[in-house]
């Protein structure tokens, strides 16, 4: 049988995407089926009876003051994060949009932390935060202190939350500034003419042309901080989200329960995983919809 | 009075006028000038007192490093006897090289396999018209959707199962193929013109020959962006290996230093040189890099 020409490009196309399509498969998509399967499951890896126990994981959750506490703390580093970082970045990048020598060197002295390791700077800033570490010691030189940075439950995770502030802001800076830089010239300077303050021009010209950049920045920082693990497990004390729970997060709860807990809880902690999957796909569906609305107003 | 003068009267008051006005403004613009520049000034010193700042951690780092056991909690930033000791203990009391070996070989390989198959895919994906090609490419969007910690606990399920543990496949696996990836080629391959590849067609090149030799060669950018995440992600990956690796000869270097830190205690002089070590070679290499990786984030808008 001869092929035709569409045909036989068919057939490249089928062997181009076959190695992908069955990773995608395998390692993707039918771990993800197979995560909501556990769940419903007791499941210890070393036992050999893993018997079915229907929706009893989700009930146990719901009962769980931990995992409240982790989706509390979650939020927490979600709806304080993203809004300050944003912020911090926002006024940064207007203000480096301004200069016009040495860009390149401030540039890189604000992403710097943004390639470097979460373990160890997590640990460099623990360092920092001990209670005769190098912070107490300044405050304590203006007779201030000693605050328990890391140690104190209702300080701890607004510490840890500066420093995923501090580290995340060089990738948003990046960012804003590509999007102020798309903005044309001209709206300014024609709003400049007719009289407009330096205010006005950046909330009616910049900040509604910037919306495209800050709808993928608030998705990219709220999915992140969602998933917060590292910098919780090198900072907080014995790296298990304490004091008293006080910074865990839930996917720092998942790896306790799945992998340090005795006997292994897999399936509760696949049940946790999938409330985590289910928040992140509403927020990103609620966030195209309305984020993407407000855009297409201007 | 003829009309005249009051006219020429007039006109020379508001010549008068006129130029009173301009010296006005002419003063008023060399202050606003002088507003300016001072405002500039400030702009510059403010970004930089707040630049200093975002480094100065790393700067506090280096320096605790190189402070001796007894020094460790004064605060001077030049430590008064500064040593190489901290270095040379850590490298000597754990397997940092090994740490170091294990990181590089990982992110290398994981790199070049997400460079080629996802490229191929993108390509695939916008270059040809097939029958499920559209559900193909809803299916890997879906995989975006799934965080990595919900599969964590299947993939490892599926490395005891398979003997996958403590091997760099095991720690690679999850990674030799990017959903993201995927869709960032698609898109960089969409802007190849069609007209290219009929031409390259008729000249008797195999869709292959046309992919790696005509199409590769256009997005060149964008691959260099993805390598560029792509291995500082792998370089920085931390809750997968943490799992998946059981020996301390199999860890990279985030599980290593992480390892360390916590067996050290209050050691602060020897976890700094610890997280030195890690940082400092993602650092150089950020600075020689730094043009490209800043472009490719603007490119591509990638989030490691």
């Amino acid at each position: 049988m001869r092929l035709t020409l569409e045909r036989r490009r068919w057939l490249w196309a089928y062997w181009f995407i076959a190695i992908p399509l069955l990773f995608f498969l395998s390692i993707r998509i039918g771990p993800a089926l197979y995560a909501f399967w556990v769940s419903l499951h007791q499941w210890d890896p070393i036992a050999l009876d893993r018997p079915y126990i229907g929706i009893e994981n989700y009930r146990t959750l719901i009962s769980d003051g931990v995992f409240w506490r982790a989706m509390r703390n979650t939020w927490m580093y979600v709806l304080l994060g993203v809004p300050v970082s944003l912020v911090v970045s926002l006024a940064i990048a207007l203000g480096l949009q301004q200069l016009i020598r040495f860009v390149g060197f401030y540039r890189v002295l604000y992403f710097v932390p943004y390639v470097t390791s979460l373990v160890a700077v997590g640990w460099v800033w623990r360092w920092m935060y001990m209670p005769n570490g190098l912070f107490n010691d300044v405050l304590g030189a203006v007779a201030l202190g000693p605050f328990a940075f890391l140690g104190d439950p209702g300080i701890a995770i607004y510490s840890i939350i500066v420093t995923t502030i501090w580290q995340g802001l060089g990738f948003q800076i990046i960012i804003f500034l590509a999007g102020l830089e798309s903005i044309p010239a001209v709206y300014q300077e024609a709003a400049a003419i007719d009289g407009a303050t330096s205010w006005e021009r950046f909330r009616h010209i910049t900040f509604p042309l910037l919306n495209p950049t800050l709808v993928f920045l608030v998705i990219t920082g709220v999915i992140s901080n969602l998933q917060v693990f590292t910098q919780i497990r090198s900072m907080s004390s014995a790296g298990t989200g304490g004091p008293l729970n006080s910074t865990i997060s839930v996917v720092l709860y998942v790896y306790q329960e799945a992998f340090r807990s005795m006997p292994s809880q897999m399936g509760y902690a696949s049940a946790m995983t999938v409330v985590l999957f289910l928040v992140i796909l509403a927020i990103t569906i609620f966030q195209l919809k309305v984020l993407s609305r407000k855009n297409n107003e201007y | 009075m003829s009309i005249e003068t009051i006219a020429s009267g007039s006109g020379l008051t508001a010549v008068i006028a006129d130029e009173r006005r301009a010296r006005a403004a002419i003063v008023a613009s060399t202050k606003e000038a002088r507003k300016r520049a001072v405002a500039r000034w400030l702009l510059y010193l403010i970004l930089l007192i707040g630049g200093l700042g975002m480094v100065f951690p790393f700067v506090w780092m280096i320096a605790s490093s190189l402070k001796q056991a007894q020094d460790i909690y004064t605060l001077s930033i030049i430590p008064t006897s500064p040593t190489l000791d901290n270095y040379r203990q850590v490298i000597e009391d754990t397997s940092y090289a090994r740490w170091f070996l294990n990181s590089l070989v990982i992110a290398m390989i994981s790199t070049a396999s997400v460079a080629f198959f996802d490229s191929l895919a993108g390509y695939t994906l916008a270059k040809f018209r097939f029958p499920g090609s559209f559900l193909i490419f809803v299916l890997i969007l879906s995989t975006l959707m799934v965080p990595t910690e919900m599969l964590v606990i299947p993939w490892f399920m599926m490395s005891i199962e398979f003997g996958w543990t403590d091997s760099y496949w095991g720690i690679m696996f999850p990674g030799v193929i990017s959903a993201f990836g995927v869709f960032l080629m698609r898109q960089f391959f969409s802007g190849v013109p069609n007209d290219l590849i009929d031409a390259a067609r008729i000249d008797g090149f195999t869709e292959f020959q046309i992919f790696w030799k005509i199409a590769i060669p256009l997005v060149k950018p964008a691959l260099a962006a993805l390598c560029i995440f792509n291995f500082l992600g792998n370089w920085n990956a931390y809750i997968w290996p943490l799992i998946v690796v059981r020996s301390d000869e199999m860890r990279t270097l985030p599980v290593g230093i992480a390892f360390f830190s916590s067996e050290s205690g209050s050691a602060f002089h020897l976890i700094m040189a610890a997280a030195a070590l890690a940082t400092i070679p993602v650092i150089v290499v950020f600075l020689v890099f730094q043009k490209q990786i800043i472009k490719g984030i603007v490119l591509t808008g990638i989030k490691g």
